[in-house]
């Protein structure tokens, strides 16, 4: 599509213009830096992602298993009771095509775009899961609703963090009949 | 004021340099049960939240939408102020008042210590064009205020040093101050100088903290205590942005958002009718300038009431209690939060051994910190 057609008139300011000073403007970069505290619910989620597991909170009130894990229940305002390992397994929830860098530069032609989704992990109640990205998987395959699975780091490579994940991929046998595997992680 | 707005729970965690291990959500978690319990509420019984946060403290943009799980306000009207505690605590206040809410909470958290380069943070605040290209680190502001308010003769450097002596001294009877000190006159003057004439012991150190109130209608107050501590008045006020004209060596916001308060509150001799302040000292000789210009003291006299022991926790005016920023910690958006939190526990009689005798009614001021000029205050009473 020809987006030049829907473009004001007027005299344009050129790149040029910035740089040599006709146009007065003024960078600046902040130097902010913050190390969050991860507090007890992520802290534990994080080293088990180091452990190659997926953990959960579970709330014994209303029965939800909350993924990310959180210590307290939002909903019945209470400490949440027992930590529950998941599978590292999941659905497809949503999932989007981007063409688009983080910094909006595009990603050139035949160059894989990033696939970022949701995945509902099997364990965790509904809703609730994880958002990385998907890989191994052609684009127009991706369907809501796929079963996935977690491709973890190298034991050795992990740092206890949401990308000791690299991604998921489809889970390809089986379709109909999978149901649940035994002990979440690797 | 048209119809009456009390805070009946209070909940508040501990004040320290660093809370590791503990996440901002499950630090406010911690003072919004205590807060709920004291009152016998769960959130579904709460109508609306008003929450305090700022960006850049946070490290989020759009910081207020991390805000609504940990006060229970999941699924519930919510609304952030960028602005001091005092600021959303005024918030709270007309929301009761609209007649539409009748229990409103509000909160404030300080998770400073997870802000590893504050002097930029506060550098940041500055104008970009005119300011910041001079580089300097930003205590050069409280130096320049500082420097106007001597030369004035608003107070002595040695009356100045003594607001610290004082209220590091009062942090040691607060069993949640971070900063309880025994200190000297000379322990402040010869500390190292930043930019003077402000030295490194006149500046607050930041602290971490949360602190949660229960504001109720007169309708459903006497259900939830018997012990209400009432909202008389607010008010809230800013000066000029601008380094260049201001006024220096004065408070003028802090001024205005008093008179406002007083009006409300229909106080008409503060210096009689108000009983303890707890006033912004983040930098020492801000408690001097706010105190008078509170109409606490007359002009000029600020100093001289300090050193004749009349804001001391046994004088006629207490002023900073509970360690004032620098004997508490200075926690930016939840600073006003924790002055209005040691009223209720004053006003209440539970201020332990640190309970002034016969407070009755207090003031609660707050600055929003270097390079700012606005100011907010509460009054409370008792009765
Ligand atoms: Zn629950």
């Amino acid at each position: 599509m020809e987006l030049s057609k829907f473009e004001l008139g007027g005299t344009r300011i050129k790149q040029s213009d910035i740089s040599k000073g006709n146009v007065l403007t003024l960078a600046v970069t902040p130097k902010l830096e913050y190390a969050w505290d991860d507090g007890v619910a992520i802290g534990r989620y994080l080293e088990e992602l180091g452990n190659g597991k997926i953990i959960a909170r579970k709330c014994n009130k209303c029965g939800r298993i909350m993924l990310p894990p959180r210590m307290f229940c939002e909903l019945c305002w209470r400490a949440t009771d027992e930590w529950v390992y998941c599978e590292d397994t999941g659905t497809v929830n949503t999932f989007s095509l981007c063409h688009v860098n983080w910094d909006a530069s595009r990603i050139p032609e035949g160059e894989p775009l990033h696939l970022p989704a949701v995945i509902h992990i099997d364990g965790a109640s509904p809703g609730m899961g994880i958002l990385h990205v998907l890989g191994e998987v052609e684009p127009d395959k991706i369907k809501i609703g796929m079963k996935v699975r977690a491709v973890w780091k190298k034991p050795d490579e992990r740092e206890g963090s949401i990308t000791d994940i690299t991604h998921f991929k489809p889970v390809r046998a089986a379709r109909k009949k999978s149901k649940k595997k035994s002990g979440g992680g690797r | 004021m048209i119809g009456k707005v009390a805070i009946t729970g209070l909940g508040y965690t501990e004040f320290s340099a660093t809370s590791p291990g503990t996440s901002f959500r499950e630090l406010t978690y911690e003072a919004a049960v205590k807060a709920y319990n004291e009152v016998g509420i769960e959130p579904k019984d709460i109508d609306t939240f008003v929450c305090t946060s700022e960006d850049f403290c946070e490290g989020y943009s759009i910081s207020d939408e991390y805000c609504n799980d940990q006060v229970g306000g999941i699924l519930k009207p919510v609304q952030t102020i960028t602005g001091d505690a005092i600021h959303s605590l005024a918030t709270g206040v007309m929301l009761v008042l609209t007649g539409g809410f009748d229990i409103v909470v509000v909160q404030a958290l300080s998770k400073l210590s997870n802000m590893k380069t504050v002097p930029n943070l506060v550098n940041f605040a500055l104008d970009p064009v005119l300011n910041r290209p001079l580089d300097e680190h930003y205590s050069f502001v409280s130096g320049l205020g500082m420097n106007r308010f001597l030369h004035d003769g608003k107070a002595t450097r040695e009356q100045c040093a003594q607001v610290v002596v004082k209220n590091r001294a009062n942090a040691l009877s607060n069993p949640v101050a971070a900063y309880g000190a025994d200190l000297t006159v000379d322990n402040v003057l010869d500390s190292e100088p930043v930019s003077l004439p402000v030295r490194l012991l006149d500046l607050a150190q930041v602290a971490d903290g949360a602190i949660v109130f229960v504001l109720a209608s007169e309708k459903v107050t006497g259900s939830l205590t018997d012990n209400p501590i009432w909202i008389k008045g607010v008010g809230w006020s800013s000066d000029s942005p601008s380094l260049e004209s201001r006024d220096w060596g004065n408070s003028v916001a802090t001024r205005l958002a008093g008179d406002m308060a007083y009006k409300m509150a229909g106080v008409r001799y503060p210096a009689k009718e108000i009983d303890l302040a707890e006033v912004t000292d983040e930098v020492s000789y801000k408690e001097l300038e706010h105190i008078e210009a509170l109409r606490l003291f007359e002009p000029g006299r600020a100093g001289l009431a300090l050193e004749d022991g009349r804001t001391t926790s046994e004088g006629d005016l207490p002023v900073n209690v509970s360690g004032g920023d620098l004997g508490v910690g200075h926690l930016f958006e939840a600073a006003g939060a924790q002055k209005v939190m040691e009223l209720v526990l004053q006003l209440r009689g539970t201020a332990g051994s640190r309970q002034v005798a016969d407070a009755h009614k207090g003031l609660a001021q707050v600055w929003r910190g270097e390079p700012t000029t606005s100011a907010a205050v509460a009054v409370l009473a008792n009765q």
